[in-house]
C-alpha cells in the first residue's frame, strides 16, 4: 500500500513538473485537522453547504458528517450551479455572508470566484498528497470533488434495448419524437457544461434539431433519471448518471447509454469562501468531504468517481477510464456561458 | 374643549410614511430602473428591446390567451355552481360551500403539481388509470398537462372558487320577491331564471370575471411548473427569468410595466362593474330568497357539484397522499409498497425543512397581526374621517391591488438591496412584501366592518376623556372582533401561498415553504413536495380552526 502509494506520488509530481516551482509555492501550506480545529468547529456549532449535487446524496453525506463530528449542524442549501451562481453573487453584492462552503457542477463558476479573489485556499496534508494535480487547483483555491457523467439513460419497459439510441445523434431519430427529457443550461451545471461540450463535438445545429423533437424540458440533471424512473418519459437526453445507476441498482427498470459521440464529464470543484462565517467549520467539512472517509461515503452512496486516489470507484459500475468521455474545457464553458444560455433559450424557447 | 394629548396625528404620519415605504419606494425603483439606460441616463431602450424581442412579445400574447380562457372558464363553472348553493334546494349546499371555499387554502403551485401527478401525459395517475380500462398504447395519453390548455385548466381549478364567492354571496342577498313576482305571473323556473336572476347577477359575473383574470394574469407558480416543460414562458415567468443569471433588473423592471398598467385598468373596469350592482337592490325589506325546486335534478346537481370540486380538491389530494407515501410518484401505493421514505426524508434528513417551516409560519402569524392592526387603523381613520388627508391612506392600503407579487418582488429588491434600508437578506423583506401584498383585501374586509358598528360608542368613549388610539383599542376593536379574526385568518393563509414576490425575495437564509417547494420541483423531489404541502395544509387547517374557536365565544354584538 506505501509503495503504491509513493509510486503514485511520484507519478504525480511527474506531471507537475513542468509547471514548475511556481505552482508548489503558490499552493498554500497544508492545514492539519488538529483538535483546536475541531473545537473552534465546535464552538462555530454549524456549516452551511451549498451544493448543486442530489439531495439523496447530499444530505445523508451532511448527516454522516455531523455523526463523526457531533455539534457541528450542517445545512444543505441545494439547488442547480447555475442557481446557486446567481444567489451566492446576490448575497455576495448585498454583504449577507451565509455560503461557508460551496460544491458544484459547474467548474467555470469557481474560475470567476477564484478570479474575484472570494474564495479562502485550503488543503489538508491529505489532500496535498493524495489529489493528483488535475484534481485541484495549482493555487488550493479549489479542489474538484468528483466526478460525474451526463449520461443518456431509458426505460426499459418503455424503449427495448435494440430500439434504443446508441448516441446524440441517434436522438434525432423522429420515432423519439415526444419521447425525450432533459435538463436546462440555465439552471444546472452539470448540463451546462454537457452543452459546451456537446455544442463543441457537435454544432449548435444539433440542438436546433433536437428542440423540434417535442422534448420535456425539465430545469435539473438530477430531474431527468427521476422522470424516466416515473415512466413520464421514456429517454433521458442527458442527467446526472450516478442517480440513473442509482435508480436501476434499486431495482427500476433503467438501462444507462454511453454515447458513441462520447459522453459529457463533469468534475464538482468544491471550495470554502474567504466570507465565510464559520471558517473552521468550513475546513473541517471540507477535510472531511475529501478525506478517504468521506469520498468513501460518497462512493458508497452515489458511485461517482472520487477525487481522492487513496479511494476505489464503486463496484459493477463501468470504470472512467473505460468509456469515451469528451472533453471538459471550464475555461471555455466561462467564456460562453451567456451564449450558451441565450442560444440554447432561442431554441427550445424557454 | 381640552383634550389630553391625542396620538393621531404622529399616527397619522407614521402610518402614512410607513405605506410610503411599503408601496411608493417599491413602484419608485421599479420605474426609475426600467427607465435608466447602461449608460445611467433616462431612456426608453428597455420597452423598445422588449416590445421588438419575441421572447418576451410571445408570452405577453400567451398570457393574455391564458386569461382570458380561464376568466370564461372561471365564470360557466362558478355561476351554475354559485346558483345551484345560493338558490335552490340541492343537497349538501352548505359542506359544498364549505369545501370550494375550503380549495383556496391549496397553494396553486401546490395543485399545479398535484396535478402534474395526475394528468402528466405518460406517469400520471389518470392517464394511466385511462390506458388500463382502455387498452391504448403506452404512448396515447388521455390528458396532457403540459400544454396551453392543461395549463389553464389547472388555473382555472384555482381560480374559481374567488368568482364563486362572489357570485353565490351576491345571490345570496339577492331580493327573492322577484324571482316570486315573475313565477306569480306565471314563468317557469328556468325562464326566471333567464329573465330575473340571470340579469340581475350579470354585474357581479363580470366582476368576477375580472378577478379571474387578475389572478390568471399575475399567477407565477403554476406557469412556472407546467409551461416551462411545454416550452413555452408566461409574462410572470419570462419577468421572474430575467432574474437569473446575468440578472437583468432594468428589462425586468421594464416587463413588470406592462402588467402594472393591465391590472390598473382592469381595476377600474372592475370597480366601475361592481359599481352597477346597486340596482340590484332597490331598497326597502325583502324576505329570504325562497330556494328553487330543482325536483329529480337534485341528485345530478349536488353530483356534479362534486364533479367540480373533485378538480381543485378531491383528485389533487389523493395524488398527494399517494406520492408522498410512495418510492415513485407515477405508482399506485398499495399495502406491499407503502413507504415513509419520504416522510423520514422530509424531516430527519432535508435540512432546509425545519428552518422554512419556522420562517413560514413566523412570517405567516407576523404578517397576519401587523396586516389586521395596519388595516384596522386604516380603517378607522377612514370610516371615521379622524384626520384631515385620511383619503390618502384609503388610496395608499388600496393601492397594491394594483401591483402583481411578481412586480412587487422586483420592486422591493431593487428598494432593499441598496442603502439607507439593505433589508434583502432579512425576513422584514418578507414582511414588508406580505404585508402589502394583504393589505388591500385586509382593509377593506375591515372597512366594510366598520360600517357595521355605531360611532355613539367610540364618541362616548372619547367624551369620558380616552384618546383615540384608547379608544379603538379599548372599544371599537372588541365590537369588531370576529371581522378582525377573519381578516388574520385571511392574511394568514394568503401568506403562506405566496410565491411570486418570495421567489425574488429569498435568500438561502430566509427561505419559505413556498420557496423550499419550488426548490424541490426543480430537483424533481415530488414525494418530499408531497409531505410538505400535506404539512403545510394541515398546519394552516389546524390555525385556522383555532382561530374560528375564538370567533365562536359569546361576544358583544355589533348595534
Amino acid at each position: 500500500m506505501r509503495r503504491r502509494q509513493f509510486v503514485a506520488a511520484a507519478a504525480a509530481s511527474t506531471v507537475l513538473a513542468p509547471l514548475g516551482a511556481r505552482v508548489l509555492s503558490a499552493a498554500p501550506p497544508a492545514t492539519a485537522i488538529t483538535t483546536e480545529l475541531v473545537e473552534a468547529a465546535k464552538k462555530e456549532g454549524k456549516v452551511t453547504y451549498y451544493t448543486a449535487m442530489d439531495l439523496s446524496v447530499a444530505e445523508p453525506m451532511a448527516r454522516a458528517f455531523e455523526a463523526k463530528y457531533p455539534g457541528i449542524k450542517v445545512a444543505v442549501e441545494r439547488t442547480g450551479a447555475e442557481r446557486l451562481f446567481n444567489r451566492i453573487g446576490q448575497e455576495v453584492g448585498s454583504n449577507i455572508r451565509r455560503v461557508d462552503v460551496v460544491n458544484s457542477s459547474d467548474a467555470a463558476h469557481f474560475i470567476v470566484w477564484k478570479r474575484q479573489g472570494w474564495l479562502e485556499p485550503f488543503l489538508t496534508p491529505d489532500m496535498a498528497e493524495n489529489l493528483p494535480a488535475n484534481q485541484r487547483d495549482a493555487d488550493g483555491a479549489f479542489v474538484n470533488q468528483r466526478t460525474h457523467l451526463s449520461a443518456i439513460a431509458y426505460n426499459t419497459k418503455l424503449v427495448k434495448p435494440e430500439d434504443a439510441p446508441k448516441g446524440f445523434v441517434d436522438l434525432l431519430d423522429p420515432k423519439y419524437s415526444g419521447k425525450l427529457v432533459k435538463g436546462h443550461p440555465g439552471y444546472s451545471g452539470t448540463i451546462m457544461t454537457a452543452t459546451q461540450q456537446l455544442a463543441k463535438a457537435l454544432g449548435w445545429e444539433y440542438f436546433e434539431k433536437l428542440s423540434k423533437q417535442k422534448v420535456l424540458q425539465v430545469q435539473s440533471a438530477t430531474e431527468p433519471p427521476k422522470r424516466i424512473e416515473a415512466g413520464e418519459r421514456a429517454i433521458a437526453v442527458d442527467g446526472s448518471d450516478y442517480l440513473f445507476w442509482m435508480a436501476k441498482e434499486r431495482g427500476s427498470p433503467i438501462e444507462v447509454v454511453h454515447a458513441v459521440e462520447g459522453t459529457p464529464q463533469i468534475s464538482n470543484p468544491m471550495a470554502i469562501f474567504k466570507a465565510s462565517p464559520n471558517p473552521n467549520a468550513a475546513r473541517l467539512l471540507v477535510g472531511w468531504i475529501m478525506s478517504p472517509e468521506g469520498q468513501e461515503f460518497i462512493v458508497k452512496v452515489s458511485g461517482q468517481y472520487p477525487a481522492n486516489k487513496l479511494v476505489k470507484a464503486k463496484v459493477g459500475r463501468p470504470a472512467l477510464a473505460s468509456i469515451k468521455t469528451l472533453p471538459e474545457d471550464p475555461a471555455e464553458v466561462e467564456k460562453q456561458a451567456d451564449e450558451i444560455k441565450s442560444r440554447y433559450q432561442r431554441y427550445f424557447k424557454v | 374643549m381640552t383634550r389630553s394629548f391625542d396620538l393621531s396625528r404622529p399616527v397619522l404620519a407614521a402610518v402614512t410614511a410607513l405605506l410610503a415605504v411599503m408601496i411608493v419606494l417599491p413602484v419608485g425603483w421599479l420605474l426609475v430602473v426600467s427607465l435608466t439606460g447602461k449608460d445611467g441616463g433616462i431612456t426608453l431602450a428597455n420597452f423598445g428591446a422588449l416590445f421588438t424581442d419575441p421572447t418576451f412579445v410571445d408570452p405577453l400574447i400567451t398570457t393574455l390567451i391564458i386569461a382570458c380562457s380561464v376568466s370564461a372558464i372561471c365564470c360557466l363553472v362558478a355561476a351554475p355552481l354559485g346558483w345551484l348553493v345560493a338558490r335552490t334546494d340541492m343537497p349538501l349546499a352548505r359542506t359544498i360551500r364549505t369545501l370550494v371555499m375550503a380549495s383556496l387554502v391549496t397553494p396553486p403551485f401546490v395543485g399545479a403539481i398535484a396535478w402534474e401527478m395526475l394528468a402528466a401525459p405518460n406517469s400520471g395517475l389518470l392517464n394511466q388509470l385511462w390506458r388500463i380500462m382502455t387498452g391504448m398504447p403506452s404512448d396515447e395519453a388521455l390528458f396532457d398537462i403540459y400544454s396551453l390548455g392543461g395549463l389553464i385548466f389547472v388555473i382555472s381549478c384555482y381560480t374559481f372558487p374567488y368568482v364563486f364567492i362572489l357570485v353565490a354571496n351576491a345571490l345570496d342577498r339577492m331580493p327573492g320577491e322577484l324571482e316570486d313576482a315573475s313565477s306569480m305571473l306565471g314563468a317557469k323556473t328556468w325562464q326566471t331564471a333567464r329573465l330575473i336572476t340571470v340579469p340581475l347577477a350579470l354585474p357581479v359575473l363580470l366582476a368576477g370575471a375580472l378577478v379571474a383574470f387578475l389572478q390568471a394574469l399575475n399567477l407565477f407558480g403554476s406557469p412556472a411548473i407546467l409551461a416551462i416543460p411545454a416550452g413555452f414562458h408566461t409574462l410572470t415567468t419570462r419577468i421572474w427569468s430575467l432574474f437569473q443569471f446575468p440578472p437583468k433588473p432594468e428589462l425586468a423592471a421594464a416587463a413588470s410595466v406592462p402588467l402594472l398598467v393591465l391590472t390598473v385598468l382592469l381595476l377600474r373596469a372592475q370597480a366601475m362593474a361592481l359599481g352597477r350592482r346597486g340596482y340590484a337592490v332597490l331598497g326597502g325589506k325583502y324576505g329570504a330568497p325562497r330556494p328553487i325546486r330543482l325536483g329529480w335534478l337534485r341528485g345530478p346537481a349536488v353530483a356534479l357539484a362534486l364533479f367540480v370540486l373533485a378538480m381543485p380538491l378531491f383528485l389533487p389530494y389523493a395524488a398527494l397522499f399517494n406520492s408522498a407515501f410512495s418510492r415513485v410518484a407515477s405508482r399506485i401505493v398499495g399495502p406491499e409498497t407503502i413507504t415513509l421514505h419520504n416522510v423520514k426524508f422530509t424531516f430527519l434528513e432535508l435540512s432546509s425543512t425545519m428552518p422554512a417551516l419556522k420562517n413560514t409560519f413566523l412570517l405567516a402569524i407576523a404578517s397576519a397581526t401587523l396586516g389586521a392592526l395596519l388595516a384596522l387603523l386604516i380603517a378607522y381613520i377612514v370610516a371615521r374621517k379622524a384626520v384631515r388627508g385620511y383619503r390618502v391612506l384609503g388610496f395608499l392600503a388600496t393601492a397594491p391591488l394594483a401591483i402583481p407579487g411578481i412586480v412587487l418582488g422586483v420592486g422591493l429588491f431593487l428598494a432593499y438591496t441598496r442603502p439607507p434600508l439593505a433589508l434583502y437578506g432579512t425576513l422584514w423583506i418578507l414582511l414588508i412584501a406580505f404585508v402589502t401584498i394583504e393589505l388591500p383585501a385586509a382593509y377593506q374586509q375591515l372597512g366594510s366592518a366598520f360600517h357595521a358598528v355605531h360611532p355613539e360608542l367610540e364618541e362616548a368613549g372619547r367624551m369620558l376623556g380616552a384618546t383615540r388610539l384608547r379608544t379603538l383599542a379599548d372599544i371599537t376593536a372588541p365590537l369588531l372582533r370576529s371581522a378582525v379574526i377573519a381578516t388574520w385568518c385571511f392574511i394568514f393563509v394568503a401568506t403562506i401561498r405566496e410565491l411570486s414576490a418570495a421567489v425574488i425575495l429569498f435568500t438561502s437564509e430566509t427561505k419559505v415553504l413556498s420557496v423550499l417547494i419550488f426548490d424541490l420541483k426543480e430537483s424533481g423531489d415530488v414525494g418530499a413536495i408531497a409531505v410538505l404541502s400535506l404539512t403545510m395544509v394541515a398546519i394552516t387547517t389546524v390555525v385556522i380552526a383555532a382561530a374560528n374557536r375564538l370567533h365562536g365565544r359569546p361576544q358583544i354584538r355589533p348595534a
